[in-house]
């Protein structure tokens, strides 16, 4: 899904100042939270290798966060997914993400280190880092890529973005300051295959920021899974309802299907509106973006504002009573027919499916222990 | 208290249209909103303000044609707007326009101290949610994105406690005044001005700041010249590979089937992970 | 509570008219609009006559944003979805600047045309819908109520100038509900094409447009006819019926529209546009016997709202702008002698239409909608009759009809071989006489 114009990219004319010149090496910020490490970290490990190769350098991973078995263990893991080194700074200070610690932790690195390019997932993580660490290090920085590709004639790299909204794609250079750095969004980039046997060096550099003069404190942290609001962002499942359904009981269908599939509900600006969903469930422009591994979506039109927020989804599904929805423009399936007949039926096909499949896995195949 | 909101003006993104031939952005007759991202910003200051009395300003760099974003933000109950404008802040990427913002700014908080300054989570044109943190660093105040609520500000003490959108739950967060503070959208609903409001927002003049009035000298650090990326290309997205495959079916019963069939057949790994987030969903149960 | 000289309601040619021209006289006037800004909710072909904003904005050219000047005008008469017949019209005296027409895009023109009337002076609200007319004990108009919350404003005087649907006059049971039968139903698309490509395919250059008027069975014998335009780098497509027609045989507006769209007449034009806006909208075409009360103590109507279009010729806007202005001109005079906007003393705004030519041209064509009603298939017949006109007709130049029809006519009386047509169509011409 990555993609690059099909003209070549027309660069103005710019030098890169001499003090850059020296600036080698691909870098990819690994996010972890709670010592579980973001997907789109090790998907930019896979694309930041292909950019160093391209380039004749290496590739690092960045790491930062508190001491313990866990973060040398992530350092490994690091390796197995394509980095050649991993810098890593580990201070108590860094145990729970906040800005000003790890945006100072950052800069330091890159001060010292000088690579041309660093990578972060455009994750509330990586989009908060990523723009302090920009302007702390005043450098250019492209968000919420979908392509990167270096440009040898000149080492720089070319990263390709949505923009407007999603109806137009734009291709952004930096020839001016280094490094380069861009976020990258998830599930963009193809996740690299494991190879636990691969080697790597680890380059520990020392934080010197005291607790007293780190401002902000984290008080608590509430996991999705305690709290009872619907996680729509994150949600690999969601059947979203439109003004289609017509009347706030109808959304009970989607609600009764979303427990069969373990889905997450969402519905369009006109249906929040009219009060049959929570605003927390709006998908679009002024709602959610979502990125499901699956979307159903049920009495809406397909309108632009609702299609930025989850045309990024794998597979998209689409209950219309019209033929001509612009929903099935960009839909993988279209059901053409009445919502509040297909939902009933389509919960009772998705349950004796997944029933049967269910049946004959552990059939063949008994459960290992 | 002093509140400031940045907020900017931006073409309804969802009437943009790409030149066929050419590629290029065609603009024409594509209406100028408010980013529908930093109404949900103005709508918190807007709370506090009626909370605790606090002047909210409501800052915009922009073109000329911008004043009509501001003066939205005056109707809804915004107590003064400036436009922060001039020919050498055009073509500016996120570093130079929070530079020109955090000038813009300074020079406010010398008018009358400020506390809290607002941005949205990001605009709809550039989309980059960078220039809340670019604020931030610039002005040495500490950053607050994805900010879910707000659930305490002690202005005597400098204090604040905020809840934040982190990946896979929300932090807690207790820092100190003032503070940049990026709102998450659909926190809160936005008000609709009543007629007073939309009268005070007619008349009221719109303040104009250039690069004088905000103390900018360096012109290497303004505008396109300021702005280390530059876009190479602008270019029409690849419509999505196939078009909708029809799923055929006398009843919706039959089509149910079809469809739950052909969905499974064409992505087998969807199948699986389902059965699998399912039976992480019924292991949680059973836990709780 | 808010008080002024005049509200005018509603932004379009007719209400920025009337508000333009009474700030500039130094009344104290409110606008208000519901669109988001003006123009957002406004539709037209959209075709502009000069002379009418001419009067109001002399120099109007050197800042409103015109698009092309119509160079050339097309009458096709369309049969089925095959053959098309047509004429064209190109005459160098519609060549020379000052022209005399020009396509517009509504919604820049309507912008342009509202930064003038703030310029003058007027207080401009949008986003912002009057629901109701505010009323004393005896009757009369003393203000307007908007949805907005403490939303009543008064005022010495209310502009009607809120469109087709004309719901305020209604609803204050100032005036009849409008018949269907007096309601012309358009729908119309714009679609984008680049420049080039639109002077390669209608063989124009520079700022030339063409104007395409059509006619014939594209609309399934109904009464009423489409229309394309160009603009610089766009096509205006539309196609209108009567509504009472259209209520009979069911068919959408958006379904006749597909259906031109099809005709291999103008298929390859539009071949390859995107679509960037649909819109349907309706037209008073009841004409002269379908007029309203016109003013009233403190209100006033213009506009579409009061009916002043003419049908035949696709003009509305100018007719709109024309009310506009002399409704205002009425108040400047009325306050300047010191006296009240009583219906008495604004009978002098019907004394001002009835002089003007919006009322000769409603009167000439006064019996066209009774006998488009009665004899629809005519214009399935005739149209290009109505193409025979066009040298004269399309010129729009603030003189009456009349005039210009007798110069047709004798024309046609040398022309022998038409008049055997005439014949056949001879109530036809009644009508239009
Ligand atoms: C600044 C701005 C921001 C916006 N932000 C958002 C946003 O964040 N999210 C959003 O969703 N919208 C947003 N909108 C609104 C957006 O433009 C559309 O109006 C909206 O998405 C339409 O919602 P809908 O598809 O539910 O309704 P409609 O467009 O009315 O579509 C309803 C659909 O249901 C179908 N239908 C009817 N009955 C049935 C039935 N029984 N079975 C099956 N199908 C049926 C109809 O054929 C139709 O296609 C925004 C608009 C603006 C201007
Ligand atoms: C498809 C089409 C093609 C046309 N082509 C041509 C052409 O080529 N040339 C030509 O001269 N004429 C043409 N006309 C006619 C022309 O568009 C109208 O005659 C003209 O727009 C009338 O102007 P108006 O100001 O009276 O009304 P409008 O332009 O309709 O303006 C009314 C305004 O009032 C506002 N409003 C309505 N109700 C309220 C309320 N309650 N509160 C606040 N605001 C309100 C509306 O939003 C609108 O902005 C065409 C019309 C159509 C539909
Ligand atoms: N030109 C500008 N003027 C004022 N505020 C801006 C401007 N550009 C961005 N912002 C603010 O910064 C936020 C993030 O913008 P962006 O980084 O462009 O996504 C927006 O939601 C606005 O609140």
């Amino acid at each position: 899904m990555s993609e690059l114009p099909a003209k070549p990219v027309k660069k103005p004319k710019r030098v890169l100042p001499e003090r850059f010149v020296s600036y080698k090496g691909v870098w990819v910020f690994i996010e972890h939270e709670h010592g579980h490490v973001h997907p789109v970290s090790w998907e930019l490990l896979g694309k930041g290798r292909e950019l160093a190769d391209k380039l004749g350098v290496e590739l690092a991973g960045v790491l930062i966060g508190a001491p313990g078995p866990k973060i040398a263990a992530l350092a490994g893991e690091t390796f197995a997914y394509g980095a050649d080194l991993c810098y890593l700074m580990q201070d108590a200070v860094l145990h729970d993400y906040r800005n000003q610690a790890y945006t100072a932790a950052i800069t330091t690195l890159v001060n010292t280190y000088q690579p041309e390019i660093l990578l972060l997932g455009a994750t509330t993580q990586g989009r908060d880092l990523a723009g302090s660490v920009a302007t702390t290090l005043l450098t250019g920085l492209t968000a919420d890529c979908t392509g990167l590709e270096i440009d040898l004639a000149d080492r720089s790299m070319l990263s390709s973005r949505p923009t407007f909204g999603g109806s137009l794609m734009c291709t952004i250079v930096n020839l001016a300051t280094r490094p380069q750095m861009a976020t990258v969004r998830p599930r963009v980039m193809p996740l690299p295959v494991k190879d636990p046997k691969r080697p790597g060096r680890i380059v520990e550099h020392a934080f010197d920021l005291a607790e007293e003069s780190i401002v902000t404190k984290v008080i608590d942290f509430i996991p999705d899974s305690r709290a009872d609001k619907p996680q729509l962002a994150f949600a690999d499942y969601i059947v979203a309802g439109g003004r289609g359904m017509g009347k706030p009981e109808n959304f009970d269908l989607l609600f009764s299907l979303a427990k069969t599939l373990g889905a997450e509900v969402g519905a369009s600006r006109p249906a929040v509106h009219a009060g049959w969903a929570d605003a927390e469930r709006q998908v679009g422009q002024s709602g959610k973006t979502v990125r499901p591994k699956f979307y159903l979506a049920a009495g809406v039109s397909g309108a632009i504002q609702h299609r930025v927020g989850m045309e990024g989804a794998d597979v998209i599904a689409a209950i219309n009573v019209d033929a001509n929805a612009p929903i099935f423009d960009f839909s993988n399936y279209a059901l053409i027919g009445n919502a509040l007949e297909l939902l009933p039926a389509l919960q009772t096909a998705f349950a004796a499916r997944l029933a049967q499949t269910r049946a004959r896995v552990t059939r063949s195949a008994p459960k290992e222990e | 208290m002093h509140i400031a909101v940045c907020i900017k003006q931006v073409p309804d993104s969802a009437q943009i249209r790409v030149h066929p031939v050419t590629n290029t952005i065609m603009r024409q007759g594509v209406p100028a909103i408010v980013n529908p991202f930093d109404l949900f910003a103005l709508e918190e200051a807007l709370r506090i303000k009626d909370r605790t009395g606090a002047r909210v300003t409501v800052l915009s760099m922009g073109p000329p044609q911008a004043e009509d974003a501001l003066k939205k933000c005056i109707s809804l109950g915004a107590d003064d707007a400036i436009l922060v404008t001039d020919k050498a802040f055009s073509g500016a990427d996120t570093l130079a326009t929070s530079y020109v913002l955090a000038a813009a700014l300074r020079t406010l908080h010398e008018k009358q101290p400020l506390d809290l300054v607002f941005t949205g989570k990001q605009t709809i044109d550039g989309d980059t949610a960078q220039v809340g943190p670019g604020i931030a660093i610039r002005l040495g105040y500490q950053l607050l994105t994805y900010v879910s609520r707000i659930a305490k500000i002690d202005v005597q003490d400098s204090r604040i406690v905020v809840e934040r959108r982190a990946e896979g739950g929300v932090q807690v967060l207790e820092s100190r005044l003032p503070a940049v503070i990026t709102m998450l959208e659909g926190t809160n609903t936005i008000r609709f001005a009543d007629m007073p409001g939309m009268f005070t927002a007619a008349r009221q003049q719109t303040q104009h700041w250039n690069r004088e009035a905000i103390g900018i000298t360096d012109l290497t650090q303004v505008g396109l010249k300021g702005s280390p990326t530059v876009v190479a290309q602008v270019f029409a997205p690849k419509p999505k590979a196939v078009r909708a495959l029809r799923i055929e079916g006398e009843t919706p019963a039959a089509m149910a089937e079809a469809f739950v069939d052909k969905l499974f057949t064409d992505y087998p790994q969807l199948e699986e992970a389902l059965l699998e987030h399912l039976d992480q969903l019924a292991a949680q149960e059973q836990q709780s | 509570m808010e008080k002024f000289d005049v509200i005018v309601v509603g932004a379009g040619p007719s209400g920025n008219a009337a508000a333009y021209t009474l700030a500039k006289a130094g009344v104290n006037v409110l606008q208000l609009e519901r669109g988001e800004s003006p123009g957002t909710k406004n539709v037209q072909g959209a075709i502009l006559y000069a002379h009418a904003l001419e009067e109001i904005i002399p120099d109007f050219r050197d800042s409103a944003p015109l698009e092309r000047h119509v160079a050339e005008q097309r009458m096709w008469m369309m049969d089925e979805a095959s053959v098309c017949t047509g004429m064209t019209h190109r005459d160098a005296r519609f060549s020379t600047p000052p022209y005399n027409r020009y396509t517009i895009i509504r919604a820049r023109f309507d912008r342009w045309f509202s930064a003038k009337v703030k310029e003058a002076g007027a207080l401009v609200i949008c986003e912002t819908t009057v629901s109701e007319l505010l009323r004393d004990a005896q009757g009369r108009v003393v203000g307007v109520r908007t949805e907005r919350e403490h939303g009543d404003i008064l005022a010495d005087c209310v502009i009607l100038a809120d469109g087709a649907n004309a719901l305020l006059g209604s609803r204050a049971g100032l005036r009849r509900e409008i018949k269907a039968e007096d309601m012309a139903l358009v729908a119309k698309e714009v679609l984008f094409l680049p420049k080039e490509t639109i002077d390669a395919r209608f063989n124009i250059s520079g700022d030339e447009g063409v104007v395409i008027e059509l006619a014939g069975n594209v609309t399934h014998g109904m009464v009423g006819t489409g229309f394309l335009y160009t603009n610089k780098d766009s096509i205006s497509i539309g196609i209108g019926c009567m509504l009472g027609d259209m209520k009979r045989q069911t068919i959408t507006p958006y379904q006749l529209l597909e259906g031109l769209k099809r005709h291999t007449a103008v298929r390859p034009l539009i071949e390859g546009a995107e679509m960037k806006e649909y819109s349907a909208h309706l037209i008073p075409e009841g004409g002269l016997k379908a007029l309203p009360q016109l003013y009233g103590d403190g209100w006033l109507v213009v506009g579409d709202s009061a009916g002043f279009v003419n049908g035949i010729h696709r003009e509305g806007s100018n007719l709109a702008m024309t009310s506009g202005r002399l409704a205002a001109e009425s108040l400047v005079a009325l306050k300047a002698a010191g006296k009240p906007f009583d219906a008495r003393h604004l009978a002098e705004y019907k004394r001002r239409l009835d002089d003007s030519v919006i009322i000769a041209d409603l009167k000439k064509y006064a019996d066209v909608p009774d006998f488009l009603h009665n004899k629809p298939h005519i214009l399935d017949v005739y149209p290009r009759l109505l193409g025979n006109a066009a040298h004269e007709m399309f010129m729009v130049d603030g003189q009456s009809k009349r005039a210009k029809q007798q110069k047709i006519y004798a024309e046609l009386k040398s022309r022998r071989s038409l008049l055997g047509l005439l014949g056949d169509a001879y109530h036809f011409w009644r009508a239009f006489r």
